[in-house]
Order: structure tokens, then sequence, then C-alpha cells
């Protein structure tokens, strides 16, 4: 099951912002460049990105929780 | 009274530099830390540490309630808020003099009063400090934007009245562009201050970004002469400057002159910064704002004056008069400032939170490198990049960058991306060289690939 990972320590983000939905929810289809959440590191933010095509399955990181460099942030069926 | 036991809200190499301060005052620093911080230098030199909760600023360094129950707790009679987080807000400083603490600064009206870019334009032309054509008060609806607008002349600056650190300010061009881009500022504004109301000003073309060194006793103030701080990138300052070799005297004493007036017209006590625009071509100098906290790039003026404005603020601080008249005051040389921050330069300046493997700090006569880094340090990614400051102090300007690009060969930090080749570049450009920059400079020639091409490292 292809996992996306967090390419650096900071806080994770499902939403763009606090009032809208999450960019992906269970059973979507997903590309590879479609965004899937936000990692805030030192103030910036940056788009992660699923890195395969596939089915998404759930976030396995929680909203607004600081992640640390490797660890999973969601889920694909391939 | 004399302070004796000061509390630093704060973190990072600025908690560092207060430390210090205190310490060669006999005061007991008493350090706040978040439980991402239990490992920051601050915490190992202070006299006294105190856990303030969890490692989102909200949760620690912004939340007031935790702040002063942290300086209850540990009977602090001081509290120092150094810049950013809570180093602005009235609410905190009434809460700190509540607690029956000293605040280490000015009061919160005055906090309040130049906090908003209405007032303090007011309070600035009211003391005779020059100011940008612009929005007499507050602007709530577009078409009042509109009209406006057209009085004061295209380009315009579109501003949120609260707020600041330059982030949300957007240049609208013609009716069209302002129709667009005010309801975006608008809404940015009511999210991030809950408050949407609207400031707008004649926008400068290619200003250079001089700004002034002043602390009050809260009868008398005096300035420490002026900083130049054009290089900017995203309007974030890069590399800065003390004197500003442009200003021909004359400018020079005028500008340093109303920065003292307008600190005086309220009684300002503690450090402070009047930041101008200023328009080579014509010499003149138009107020923007003051930021009522000592700033991050504050030891180029020390270094020139020979000054430390960080125990001169605690001092006045605890009811002393100034240690010093104007006349005391004597400007030495030239000294430079550069921020190193934890970034990728040739990766749009990619955030990078690492851990220290090796650091070795540069050397000599008028070099200066405040820091909060040791070699096995692992930077936590939830504040800002800011790792330490490289400064130095030459006979002049020509000297100073001599010594920059030297001592910048000399600085290693091993296991992160640093800025440190953006400022080898800088230092060798004939631009920089040359002083003829402005604050729209550094982008371009970031754009146009000077950094690739100058690397050395």
């Amino acid at each position: 099951m292809p996992q996306i990972l967090s390419p650096l320590p900071g806080t994770f983000y499902m939403r763009a912002n606090p009032e809208s939905a999450a960019y992906k929810k269970a059973g979507d289809v997903v590309s590879a460049t479609d965004t899937i959440g936000l990692i805030e590191v030192m103030k910036t933010f940056i788009e992660i990105k699923a890195e395969a095509d596939g089915t998404f399955q759930d976030y396995v990181a929680e909203d607004g929780e600081p992640v640390t460099a490797g660890q999973v942030l969601a889920e694909l069926e391939g | 009274m004399a302070i004796q036991r000061l509390l630093i809200a704060n973190r990072g190499e600025i908690a560092v530099r207060i430390i210090r301060a205190a310490k060669k005052l006999g005061i007991t620093a008493i350090q706040v830390y978040s439980e991402a911080d239990k490992d920051m230098l601050a915490v190992s030199l202070a006299d006294v540490s105190i856990c303030i909760g969890g490692p989102h600023a909200k949760d620690s360094y912004l939340n007031i309630a935790n702040v002063i129950k942290a300086a209850t707790e540990t009977s602090a009679d001081a509290v120092h808020p150094g810049y950013g987080f809570l180093s602005e807000s009235a609410e905190f400083t009434r809460a700190v003099v509540d607690a029956g603490m000293t605040y280490v600064g000015p009061s919160a009206d005055t906090i309040e009063r130049m906090g908003d870019k209405v007032s303090a334009r007011q309070t600035a032309e009211a003391a005779g400090v020059p100011i940008v054509p612009g929005s007499k008060g507050r602007i709530d609806s577009i078409d009042d934007a509109a009209i406006m607008a057209s009085e004061i002349g295209y380009p315009i600056m579109i501003k949120a009245s609260a707020g600041g650190g330059g982030r949300g300010i957007r240049i609208a061009n013609n009716e069209e562009d302002l129709r667009t881009m005010a309801p975006q500022a608008q809404s940015e504004a009511a999210a991030a201050f809950g408050d949407g109301g609207l400031y707008m000003e004649r926008s400068i073309q290619s200003p250079r970004h001089i700004e002034v060194q002043i602390v009050g006793d809260g009868t008398r103030a005096v300035h420490f002469f002026e900083r130049e701080c054009s290089l900017q990138r995203r309007r974030q300052k890069v590399w800065e400057e003390a004197g500003a070799e442009c200003l021909d005297d004359a400018t020079r004493k005028h500008l340093c002159e109303t920065a003292v007036a307008l600190a005086e017209s309220v009684n300002y006590l503690g450090a402070g910064t009047v930041e101008y625009l200023y328009d080579s071509a014509s010499k003149e100098f138009y107020f923007i704002e003051m930021n009522t906290r000592i700033q991050v790039e504050h030891p180029i003026s020390e270094l020139i004056t020979n000054t430390d404005l960080v125990q001169e603020m605690i001092l006045v601080a605890g009811g002393a008069e100034l240690s010093v008249t104007q006349d005391d005051i004597k400007k030495t040389g030239h000294a430079i400032e550069v921020r190193i921050n934890a970034e990728d330069p040739h990766m749009q300046f990619l955030p990078f939170p690492g851990k220290v493997t090796k650091l070795k700090s540069p050397q000599g006569d008028g070099v200066r490198f405040d820091h909060f880094l040791y070699e096995g340090y692992q930077i936590p990614p939830f504040y800002d990049s800011l790792l330490g400051k490289l400064i130095v102090h030459g006979d002049d300007r020509a000297d100073a960058i001599r010594k920059m690009a030297l001592a910048l060969t000399e600085l290693e930090i091993e296991g992160l991306k640093t800025t440190i080749p953006l400022h080898v570049a800088l230092a060798n450009d004939a631009g920089v060289q040359s002083g003829e920059f402005h604050t729209q400079w550094l982008e371009p020639w970031l754009d146009a690939g000077n950094l690739t091409k100058g690397a050395t490292s």
C-alpha cells in the first residue's frame, strides 16, 4: 500500500485553511501531482503531493499536529 | 525600582542576547521555554527556566496567561518581550503591569497608538515627521477606497490597518487592480488580525528603507543614528548596515532629529525604531511606522556607537534616566549585519531545520556572532528560521564589507542548509559594494541568477 511520507519535520495540515474541507477523503481518485496536505515548517507552508496515482484511503497523521521527517501522513490504495 | 529578576518571554538568539545583558547588570535571568525548546541555549544560560506549554507558539510564547503564570511562579519583577511573539501586544503589556511587574518597553497605550497605522501616522505628522500621502483614516468600503486612491494617486499601496511585519501588502497600479486587491486585503486582514480595516498610501518607487534607533526614558529620548535595511526578500530584511552612506549630513541630522521628536512626543520609554522610506532622487524621507521594541538588527547600532542597547532599555525600564545625552553618542566606522537563516538559498529559500553537527564561529576584532547554536543542537521546525546574525564593524563601509566577506568564510555551520552562500555572493557583488541598491533590488537580482553565478560555496 503506497504511503505518503513527510519530507521534513513540521506541523501537518490536511486542509488549506481552517474553514475549508480536507484536500482528500477516502475513496477519492488521486493523481501523483495532487496536493494532499500542507507541512508548516519555520513559518513556511509546503504543499505535500501524492507522488503516486491511486485511490485515497485515509490520513494517518492528525490535522494540526507535529510530524517528523519520514512520518506517514496518508495512505493510498495502489 | 531597579529590576532584579527578569523573565525573558522569548526564545532563540534574542533570548541569549537578553540573558547576557541581564547578567552584566547583575540581574537574575529567568527563561521561559516551550516543550520543543527545552534544549535551547538560553535555557542552559539562564539562572532559572520554566516550561510554558506546547511546541506551537499559540500554546506557549503567544499564550499571555501561561507567560504571566510563569512570571508569577518564578517571582519575576520584570518581563522582557524581545522581538516578535508578544513584543508589540498592548494586551500583554497590560497583563504584565496588572500582575505587578515591570514591562521592559513602552506603555500599553504607546504600543497601541504606534501599532495602529492610522494613529501612528497622525502622531508622526503631529510631531513634524514627514509622511507619505495617504488615506486620512481607515477605509471600510471598496468605493471609498477607489475615491481616495484617485485623490492620492497611483501606484497605491494597500495595507491592513492592524498588524505589521510587511505581510499582506498589495500594490495597485490602477482602479481595476484596486477593486480586485482591496477585497482580498480586507478578508486577509479580517482573518489574520480580526479587523478588516484598510489603509492606503502612495507607493514610492524603488525607495530605500532607512530607520533610526532611539531609546527614551519616559521624558527624554536620544538616537543612536540610522540603519540602512534596503536589502530585503519578501519584505524581510536580509542584510543591514549602520549608517546609511547615501545620506548627506544635513539629511541624516534631520532624519534622526525627527525620530527623537516623535519619541519625545509620546514620552517614549525603552528602545524603539522609527522606520522611513527614503527617495534617493529627491532626498526626501517619509515615516512608515514605529516598532516599539528592540529589533533584530540592533547590534549594528551598538557597534557604531559603542553602546549596549539591551542593557540601556532594561535600566530605563527599571526607572533610571538615560545614561547618555545626545552629545555623548558618537558614531565610529561602519557596521554590517547579515541574517543567517536555516534556509536553502539554492532551493527558493526552503526552510531547512536539522541538527548542528559542527559549529565554528569567526574570530577577530570587530566581528560578532549573535546566535543560539551549539554542536549537537536539533533546530525545532515550529519557529522562524533565524539561526543567528553575523555582525562586523569596520573603519568604513569598504572595510566592513571586506571584514564581512572574510568572516563569512570563517563561519562554519554543518548539518543544515543556511543563507551563508547568499551573503558571500552579496559581499562580493559590485552593486552591493557600490551601495547602489534599494528595497526592490534583491529579488530581481536573485531572479537573474546572480546567486548561482557568484556561488563559491
